[in-house]
């Protein structure tokens, strides 16, 4: 067997053994799915009469595509905790000790935390469709939306992977991501348009990966006013091949780190 | 490593080793973990690494394990280097540490199973392995739950059974009864025994001598990252002065009669105590000679306030072959917090 398809089998049996986790302890998955409809539902209506994003565009059908960004990016946290969690309980050196492939704990990892969002998706967008939100263009150009917001979320897993590796310990992760993630989301396009943001802020804005990814996904939904140039940024003249880049770009780097990082993992 | 007489002029080779390590030195920031260990352990046979917290036993079991790579020095475990071939040394060792790595949210089963599909060896027979670990170790019927629910030594069997999912010929177990009351102890060197008896070859770390004396072969006293004694358990007590009987009398007019009746049973002089009234009499019986002893008291119609069958510690080791007793040196502990999980 090649170091890949071992990286593969050997990490879908820890992605099973995670997401035999999601079954016993429930509690969490509920806490996962709870936030994102609180983010759609205080968004829509907090914001909704404030903010106008264009012309035949409601705040709320915009404000969507933002929401799946930021959740699903955030969503990331989760692989970080759950190896910083796994190295303080010790586990990790008894996966050390098997002779099994060194990618297989981060391969199972950031794979069970796509499930995580997959999951988490379906939920915003129902509660989506009930606040008047709606998929305007085809089914299979929503479901690229939806592949590119994965996409996108599992490169960011990797980044976190290496953080949890790095720093084991759960709350430093928590805090540590909200500090990056949070600035990430907020300063860019996610939850208001671009036009608000001004001079050198505009820049960052427009090259923001998360910009990209959420004028993608919103460009897939149907959800941009229709004929209207929001920016001239390359960046968000091609959305989807921008976040792919980013995506191609984080796991070139991130992958062998972390990979790297595990080894030298030392939990105690 | 000595691969026996697979040249065929060496004649019969004495046992092979199945651990072996040379010179090995870890330092961490400002400590030396281990300043140039040696060890061997000849195939079937068990070691014990015996020492105090912060003495380096952690961090010598994780270079064997291929979990740190020493800073000095090398170590052929079951005939692979650790260094070169990390994987074939995994392939050969079951690794059971202090802290029981077993997943709280999945069963004794599922962990079992996860291990052995990660060695490889396939659904079906994971499972079968599986279901016969759990048997073997008295977890059948508590397999099916989750393994938060299990007791502190029911999570340190189902660790070991993890250790053994592969069959490895060489075990590493570091302090495997560290934190477990005394019956789940007494359960857990049953276990041990049995998995020596059937052959395995096995390094075990302790900090009690009682534990040492019970499984291992050889034991190897280390003490800063240092080997301070080597021997057998016999050895060792003989060189700390044994078992021995304090007695405090009520009244010291008894002395000279208690003396005597102490000298049946002393292999040495009967020693006085800290006060006129304390005696000390080394002996080899046991509690037979502690029997002896209230037995001859009382036909003499001596009053004792205080008697004691005393047998030697890790303390009693270490103070007669340092001069220290097992103090818990702050500098060597928070130095080892990265290597030794103290």
């Amino acid at each position: 067997m090649n170091a890949v398809s071992r990286a593969l089998t050997d990490g879908w049996v820890i992605t099973k053994r995670n997401l035999i986790k999601i079954k016993r302890v429930p509690e969490v998955l509920i806490f996962v799915l709870i936030s994102p409809i609180m983010f759609v539902l205080l968004f829509a209506f907090v914001f909704g009469g404030a903010i106008n994003p264009g012309d035949g565009v409601s705040y709320k059908e915009f404000l969507i595509g933002g929401i799946f960004a930021q959740t699903v990016v955030f969503g990331a946290t989760f692989t970080g905790a759950g190896l910083a969690e796994d190295m303080q309980k010790g586990i990790i050196d008894r996966f050390r000790s098997l002779p099994m492939s060194p990618a297989a704990v981060l391969v199972g990892r950031t794979t069970s935390d796509v499930v995580y969002n997959v999951l988490s998706l379906i939920i915003m967008a129902l509660t989506g469709l009930l606040v008047g939100w709606r998929i305007r263009d085809g089914a299979l150009d929503a479901l690229a939306g939806f592949g590119l917001l994965l996409l996108f979320a599992y490169a960011i897993s990797w980044v976190m992977a290496w953080v949890g590796l790095l720093v084991p310990s759960v709350e430093v992760i928590n805090n540590a991501s909200f500090i990056v993630i949070m600035p990430l989301t907020f300063v860019s396009n996610a939850f208001v348009p671009i036009q608000s943001f001004d001079g050198v802020l505009r820049t960052i804005v427009e090259w923001n990966p998360v910009s990209a990814l959420t004028q993608a996904a919103r460009d897939l939904f149907g959800n941009l006013p229709p004929g209207e140039t929001v920016s001239d940024a390359w960046s968000l003249q091609h959305p989807a091949l921008y976040t792919l880049l980013w995506v191609v770009g984080i796991l070139l780097v991130f992958v062998p780190l972390s990979v790297r990082q595990y080894r030298l993992a030392s939990s105690k | 490593m000595a691969v026996a007489g697979n040249d065929g002029d060496e004649g019969v080779d004495e046992l092979t080793e199945m651990i072996s390590a040379t010179g090995l030195v870890k330092r961490y920031k400002n400590v030396e973990a281990l300043r140039g260990l040696d060890l061997s352990v000849p195939e079937g046979k068990v070691l014990a690494l015996l020492g105090p917290n912060g003495a380096g036993k952690t961090t010598a079991v994780r270079i064997l394990a291929t979990l740190i790579k020493p800073d000095e020095g090398t170590a052929v475990v079951a005939g692979r280097d650790v260094l070169n071939d990390a994987e074939g040394v995994r392939r050969s060792i079951g690794l059971s540490g202090q802290y029981a790595a077993v997943d709280e949210h999945l069963t004794g089963f599922e962990n079992l199973e996860m291990v052995g599909r990660l060695y490889g060896l396939g659904g079906v027979a994971s499972k079968a392995r599986a279901r016969e670990l759990l048997e073997r170790f008295d977890l059948s019927d508590a397999g099916d739950r989750p393994s938060k629910t299990y007791s502190g030594g029911m999570r340190r069997r189902l660790d070991l059974a993890g250790a053994l999912v592969a069959a490895p010929p060489v075990l590493i177990l570091d302090e495997p009864t560290t934190g477990l009351d005394p019956r789940s102890r007494q359960q857990m060197w049953e276990v041990i025994r049995e998995l020596v008896g059937a052959g395995s070859t096995l390094l075990l770390t302790t900090q009690y001598l009682e534990e040492a004396d019970k499984l291992a072969d050889d034991i190897v006293v280390i003490d800063h990252g240092r080997q301070i004694a080597r021997g057998t358990a016999d050895e060792l007590k003989s060189q700390t002065g044994g078992e021995r009987i304090e007695v405090v009398l009520v009244d010291d007019g008894d002395r000279d009669a208690a003396v005597a009746v102490l000298g049946q049973v002393a292999t040495g002089e009967v020693q006085s105590g800290d006060s006129e009234r304390a005696l000390t009499a080394a002996v080899t019986g046991g509690a037979d000679s502690l029997s002896q002893v209230l037995a001859g008291f009382a036909a003499g119609g001596i009053a004792v306030l205080d008697i004691g069958l005393r047998r030697p510690t890790l303390d009693d080791v270490f103070l007669s072959l340092t001069g220290h007793a097992t103090e818990s040196d702050t500098d060597s502990d928070a130095g080892s917090a990265g290597g030794e999980g103290a």
